[in-house]
């Protein structure tokens, strides 16, 4: 059975406590990566294969590597709890439940891209993982993990939280320092990345919660035994967040790879009255749906880009036999037309007409051009806006109408 | 840029989601007082105090009912037999005529939102800064029973 690394606290009682988190092996990562030099670290979490867990997976060392060396040069590190991908709630928990967790992370990884300054942004209806931020970061500074020379090292970092206002584009790294800035949380233009001008426009690296819950783990035992779980392109452990038409619903952490069919039937206890599958959604509600002769499809980047899908947020959504694809699809659209942010406008535009199609559709006020239209729609969204909500939104509806096609046909006939 | 125009200081702007909670909360909603004074106090025009403010939905410019019923509409509450058949209860028990968002006497309003991220205990609503979650239709009558007594 697979020992749990990011999750191993959850669930212990006070959890979120320094003492717990202490008394359970905590900041013991933090001096060993103090003792190191920047460059050390930086090379350690190249060689462990971590990549970003926030959707995109991009190498997570080559990331740090992008930030400029030079110390003159003030640098910030932002992380991002802005969790919103709809069936996400992995760093909720991660916060709630082991919030020291990630600041050990927080401050290791400033270390190594020498960054004096961090920001937390926490999406603002989380209002208990707030209060859990603000608690930790408090606790971390009374017992000199946080602030002027951390553990005598000569090392300095303060964090603070930041509370964001409702709004998922913020999500998007560029958005949420907008959002920072104290802005419209629109996505900028890149170039420049955040490595090169960010926060303030100096550079910045942002990470996701559970991506930086990895760094100590990678410290402490080490880039070897990282890179020997999971996959050899996906390394790590990943926590896969299960919802819908399960019996046992919950985050699970399994190594990268893990088939989707042992996730669902062993982890989460099948589908809910024993019902057949009918799709899974496998990566948060921006990823193409997979089919039930796809169960069997290994969880990491590369298996779900093979078949036609993401790993995203990790997020898997359960769809049981019986249920109509329409409705699933319409409620996906109009969540994208909800959060687009209205600055391009093939995705402001686009998502709205989406989700007014397939509102029409799936009240079986449909026309006969409408299965085109959406194609049209989804065509015309695709690859023409600034920031990936325009894909996140067209990619799932398209793979709907290409698997459920005689369903929206009968749909315009007549509403189920 | 024109000559006249002023030069914004980032760390003030960089406050201004800040602000707004403030104010919010001191005024109870972004009242036109409301907004002009978080504008005077970091130097930015109201209208640019607006325009962000309209961004995010959790700035109110209405007064909030005392209850404000915010109802899951993600994908896994839709699933679980939340989302729409759970607002559709919601307003039922409620009285709520069609398009109708509150209850005469201003006590509770009902409205849809995105994704809580509680998709793990599906049904779930949040009254004000609570979340109420596996909400079958039974615990949701006698939740909403209680509250209406009150």
């Amino acid at each position: 059975m697979f020992e749990k690394v990011l999750l191993r606290n959850a669930g212990v009682p006070g959890s979120e406590r320094i003492d717990v988190y202490l008394s359970r092996g905590g900041y013991q990562a933090l001096p060993q990566a103090l003792a190191r030099t920047p460059a050390e670290l930086i090379d350690m979490v190249k060689r462990s294969g971590l990549r970003g867990r926030g959707g995109a997976g991009f190498p997570s060392g080559l990331k740090w590597g992008f930030m400029p060396t030079d110390p003159a040069i003030t640098k910030y590190v932002c992380v991002n709890t802005d969790e919103g991908e709809p069936g996400t709630f992995k760093d909720r928990q991660l916060v709630e439940q082991d919030p020291h967790q990630v600041i050990e992370g927080v401050i290791i990884t400033s270390y190594a891209v020498g960054a004096h300054r961090a920001f937390v942004y926490i999406r603002g209806e989380f209002f208990d993982g707030m209060k859990r931020w603000v608690k930790a970061i408090a606790d971390a500074y009374e017992r000199g993990y946080l602030g002027r020379d951390i553990l005598g090292s000569g090392y300095g970092l303060d964090l603070s939280v930041h509370r964001g206002a409702g709004a998922y584009i913020c999500g998007e790294e560029t958005a949420m320092i907008e959002s920072l800035e104290g802005k419209r949380g629109q996505p900028r233009k890149k170039p420049p990345f955040p490595a090169q001008a960010g926060l303030f426009g100096r550079p910045t690296l942002v990470h996701n919660v559970e991506t930086l819950c990895n760094v100590p783990h990678i410290v402490q035992r080490g880039p070897e035994w990282y890179a020997g779980i999971g996959t050899p392109k996906s390394t790590g452990p990943k926590i896969f967040c299960v919802s819908g038409h399960v019996n046992r619903p919950g985050n699970y952490e399994l190594p990268l790879g893990a088939p989707l069919r042992e996730i669902i039937f062993e982890h989460a206890g099948g589908v809910r009255g024993g019902r057949a599958i009918k799709a899974v959604i496998p990566g948060g509600s921006s990823t193409p749906m997979l089919t039930p002769d796809q169960l069997d499809t290994p969880m990491d980047f590369e298996s779900l880009a093979q078949a036609g899908s993401m790993l995203g947020t990790g997020a898997v959504i359960v769809i049981g036999e019986g249920t109509c694809m329409v409705d699933v699809t319409r409620r996906i659209a109009r969540f994208f037309a909800h959060e687009s942010c209205g600055y391009c406008a093939p995705c402001r535009v686009g998502t709205r007409r989406l989700a007014e199609t397939l509102e029409r559709v799936e009240t079986g006020q449909g026309r006969p051009g409408d299965l085109d239209l959406l194609a049209g729609l989804c065509e015309g969204i695709q690859g023409r806006t600034f920031c990936p909500l325009g894909d996140a939104a067209a990619a799932p509806v398209r793979r709907s109408l290409e698997l459920f096609r005689g369903e929206f046909e009968a749909h315009i006939r007549s509403a189920c | 840029m024109s000559p006249t125009r002023q030069v914004q200081d980032p760390a003030k702007r960089a406050m201004l989601l800040t602000a707004l909670y403030i104010a919010q909360e001191q005024y109870g909603h972004l009242s036109e007082e409301a907004i002009q004074r978080v504008s005077a106090r970091l130097g930015l025009s109201p209208t640019e105090v607006l325009s962000t403010a309209s961004f995010y939905t959790l700035y109110n410019r209405q007064p909030s009912a005392r209850y404000r019923i915010q109802v899951c509409a993600g994908l896994s509450c839709h699933l679980c037999d939340g989302a729409e058949s759970l607002e559709r209860q919601v307003r039922q028990k409620l009285g709520l005529a069609e398009g109708q968002d509150r209850t005469k006497d201003g006590r509770f309003s009902v409205e849809t939102v995105e994704c809580l991220a509680a998709c793990d205990t599906a049904p779930n609503l949040r009254i004000n800064d609570e979340l109420f979650a596996r909400l079958s239709p039974e615990a949701t009558d006698a939740l909403l029973d209680r509250l209406m007594k009150e």
